[in-house]
């Protein structure tokens, strides 16, 4: 496959994406459709014109605003981590005429005593990226904000017995707040990332859009962003599939192209995630015991493990492998079951809380819609009840298994990502498992 | 766009001059300096010419010129080799808290081999006092290096006082003289040093080459072996196109200096005029009397480095401050640092503007209009 033609595809996508069926069904209405990138540029804020077409017998009156800018006047600062995803992203931009600016956020300094540093290599890789696409690059550090925003956040939530996500986190408060506003301060109309998520404009809303490969949806992750940020966001990869991802940025000679995904948490990388807790938190080795209190070992430090974990046990013998079911904070106590689909794993209800909309809140208290427990899980139908202070309690239609606290609990209407919270306690026909957290 | 290029003192264009020797040094003096034929003989002697144009412009001799690849190797061969050739007789240093990293760095790598480093503080200004110098000097110092202008806010040291004060004591001293040299006149019998470091980068020559100049008789352990270049002090076959493409530059910036000095004066009252009439809310930072004439660090108040830089980039404007860190993120300036301490917001708001060849009248306007602008635009 070509370049020209694996940029057609990838604008086909983008055209695709922006409008493929979101209208709820059998219902007239206006949708205002608003393509951020693709062959369609032509996305506005202001000016327009009416483009109805019938899809499906429902007659939709799309209007298509046609933007003010030009993409050549329209700047997009792309958030470049040195992977081959912010990689295509730009490139893709590029070529669709934006006024591109690659930049590298520098969050974390894990320079060792050779002064090797993950964001030094990385950088390097921006910088030839950026050279062969033909835009400038620069670097911002938000490592102060990194470490106040999220890093603490992380420490304190593992303090609590709970395991948090900082990728949330992150994308809340750095690289969709900090880094947007410091795209805003540079003339930016748009930011753009190499998510695997799509956005798309309805009604005058931006709706966040789970991206097309799903294998790689990184919706879970942006559940938390408000319609405020999502209004200046594009996804120039959402719409493509990764393998296609990676055949662009090869046919374009792009210096990434093979480079290997990065895996794990942003600061953690490849490095033991044991050895790195310990140098942030104390750890208390205690006992491992079944849910009967018959003491199977010892357990290094309860923030080590994380409910329905199978590896590093260490519980040796016959039968079937063992798994971390729960965690006492008062007896410093690990539990522990045999069996994977073991009862005590599972769950019917959770409450949780920061709970925050991509777009405007429902109207309704309480709404039916599908859930995401952890990343890249099967959707789950679900039943959600709103409660003050933006808690919600979410039931089940069938029990799930390993539940974790501090996780997130992403919602979604079909393909819309409608936004999500963390999730506090978990419960069994309407009691808690107070062994979860 | 046609960009305006005000960051002199990270690197400076060329002299046409400069150029035309170094093409003519390419062209036709090839030989290697130290072989006994013609071709060699006509190399050395262009050699030996420029050596001893560097040296008149410090007022030296030419055997205490040393030619290195530039000036961190300057810094660098004074610092390791005063401390190995020295060792026995003390394992103390005296340096600054804002001296060039080729300096700190180097002093950084001297503690880890055992040996004590006293980094001097400097006031609000940017400067240190002798008797700071003074209070700190011990029977087991060895070398004290202070830098003669410093690179980020300009800022001039008391270089002649401390050598006078070092009169009376065993200690080598260097200054690097970096980005003083060309700017400022240099006499290393007036400011008393043993060891002074210049490169040829900074005043329109070309990269790769520098000297330190090594007062007869100090100590000086050699840090490249091999052949007997530079009398057994520096192995390694001489840059002879750079050289004397170094040496022309040298003659350049000692015809032009008064000009430029008054030059660059006036082009610092324009910009300040500039923005007091926009009425931006922008300091100084450093003392103007105590400043190199071609830096002006300017804090302005309400924005963010990061962003002010990537602006007047896109504006046209190249610009710099503090010194580009790991991955190409900003670290707050050492040198702002120590003059106002770690949470200054001048920290995250100064910016260094600094004058070289070629830049106009109309060009230091317009980059203060522009500069003008966006500041407005940031502090909103």
């Amino acid at each position: 496959m070509n370049v020209q033609k694996s940029i057609k595809i990838a604008h086909r996508g983008l055209h695709k994406a922006g409008h493929s069926g979101v209208a709820t069904k059998g219902i007239l209405r206006r949708v205002i459709v608003r393509v951020r990138c693709g062959v369609l540029n032509l996305s506005s804020k202001t000016g327009s014109f009416d483009a109805p077409f019938e899809q499906n017998n429902i007659i939709e009156k799309v209007r298509i605003m046609q933007q003010l800018k030009d993409p050549a006047n329209t700047r997009v600062v792309v958030g470049m981590s040195g992977g081959v995803d912010s990689s295509v992203a730009a490139h893709l931009l590029k070529q669709q005429g934006y006024d591109v600016i690659g930049i590298f956020m520098k969050n974390w300094d894990d320079t060792d005593e050779n002064g090797v540093c993950t964001a030094t290599e990385d950088y390097d890789d921006v910088i030839k990226v950026c050279n062969q696409i033909g835009i400038p690059y620069y670097s911002v550090n938000f490592e102060k904000q990194y470490w106040d925003k999220v890093f603490s956040y992380f420490l304190e939530e593992y303090k609590a017995g709970r395991t948090p996500n900082p990728d949330v986190m992150c994308n809340k408060e750095i690289k969709f707040k900090a880094f947007l506003e410091h795209a805003v301060s540079l003339g930016a109309d748009y930011l753009a990332t190499g998510h695997y998520a799509q956005v798309k404009e309805v009604d005058g809303e931006t709706q966040l859009l789970r991206g097309h490969d799903n294998n790689k949806d990184q919706t879970y992750f942006l559940n938390q962003l408000s319609q405020d940020q999502l209004s200046k966001v594009m996804f120039p990869i959402g719409h493509l599939e990764k393998k296609l991802v990676r055949e662009i940025a090869a046919e374009a000679g792009l210096a990434t192209a093979t480079k290997k995904d990065s895996t794990g948490i942003c600061f953690i990388g490849e490095r033991n995630f044991k050895e790195f807790l310990s140098q942030y938190l104390p750890a208390q080795p205690g006992e491992m015991v079944t849910m009967d209190g018959v003491k199977m070992g010892r357990h290094d430090g309860l923030m080590y493990y994380t409910i329905g974990q199978r590896q590093g046990l260490g519980i040796g013998g016959a039968g079937d492998p063992w798994f971390v079911l729960g965690k006492n904070l008062q007896t410093n106590e690990l539990l522990v079951g045999q069996n994977i689909h073991h009862e005590a794993l599972f769950s019917d209800q959770l409450t949780a809380v920061n709970m925050s909309f991509t777009t405007s809140e429902p109207k309704n208290k309480t709404f039916s819609c599908t859930a995401k427990f952890r990343y890249r899980q099967e959707d789950v139908k679900v039943e959600v009840e709103l409660t003050p202070d933006k808690g919600a309690i979410i039931t089940f239609a069938e029990p799930v298994r390993a539940i974790t606290p501090g996780q997130a609990v992403v919602l979604y209407d079909g393909e819309i990502c409608l936004g999500g919270g963390t999730i506090d306690e978990v419960m069994k026909n309407g009691k808690k498992l107070t062994y979860v957290g | 766009m046609n960009r305006i290029y005000l960051d002199h003192a990270a690197t400076s264009p060329i002299h046409p001059q400069v150029i035309t020797k170094m093409m003519e040094a390419m062209e036709q003096t090839y030989g290697n300096p130290s072989s006994i034929h013609a071709t060699g003989r006509e190399a050395r002697k262009q050699l030996d010419i420029a050596r001893q144009q560097f040296a008149s412009s410090i007022g030296a001799k030419d055997q205490d010129i040393i030619l290195t690849s530039g000036g961190t190797e300057a810094d660098n061969f004074a610092i390791f080799g005063t401390a190995y050739a020295r060792k026995t007789e003390g394992s103390h240093i005296i340096t600054s808290q804002i001296e060039h990293h080729a300096v700190l760095t180097a002093c950084e790598k001297l503690e880890k081999e055992g040996f004590e480093v006293t980094y001097l503080p400097v006031n609000s200004q940017g400067r240190l006092t002798v008797e700071d110098v003074k209070q700190a000097l011990r029977d087991d110092t060895i070398l004290v290096t202070i830098m003669l202008g410093n690179n980020e806010v300009g800022t001039i040291q008391p270089i002649q006082e401390i050598g006078e004060l070092l009169n009376d004591h065993k200690a080598t001293f260097h200054t690097d003289a970096v980005q003083a040299y060309g700017l400022l006149p240099v006499s290393v019998d007036d400011l008393k040093v043993d060891l002074l470091s210049v490169s040829s980068h900074k005043i329109n020559g070309p990269k790769g080459i520098g000297f330190l100049y090594h007062r007869k008789g100090t100590k000086l352990s050699p840090q490249f072996f091999g052949g007997q270049q530079e009398r057994k002090r520096r192995a390694g076959t001489e840059n002879v196109p750079g050289i004397l493409a170094f040496a022309e530059a040298v003659t350049i910036a000692q015809q032009t200096m008064e000009e430029k000095r008054d030059q660059y004066s006036q082009f610092k009252k324009e910009m300040v005029s500039i923005w007091q009439q926009a009425e931006i809310d922008f300091k100084v930072n450093g003392e103007e009397q105590f400043t190199l004439p071609h830096i002006l660090n300017v804090s302005f108040a309400g924005t963010d480095v990061e962003s002010l830089l990537v602006n007047l980039d896109m504006a046209g404007l190249s610009v710099s401050s503090g010194s580009a860190c790991t991955a190409g993120s900003i670290n707050p300036s050492h040198v702002l640092v120590a003059m106002y301490g770690e949470k200054a917001s001048e920290l995250r708001n100064s910016i260094r503007f600094s004058f070289g060849y070629g830049v106009t009248d109309a060009e230091i306007k317009e980059a203060a209009t522009i500069t003008a602008n966006v500041v407005k635009r940031l502090v909103k």
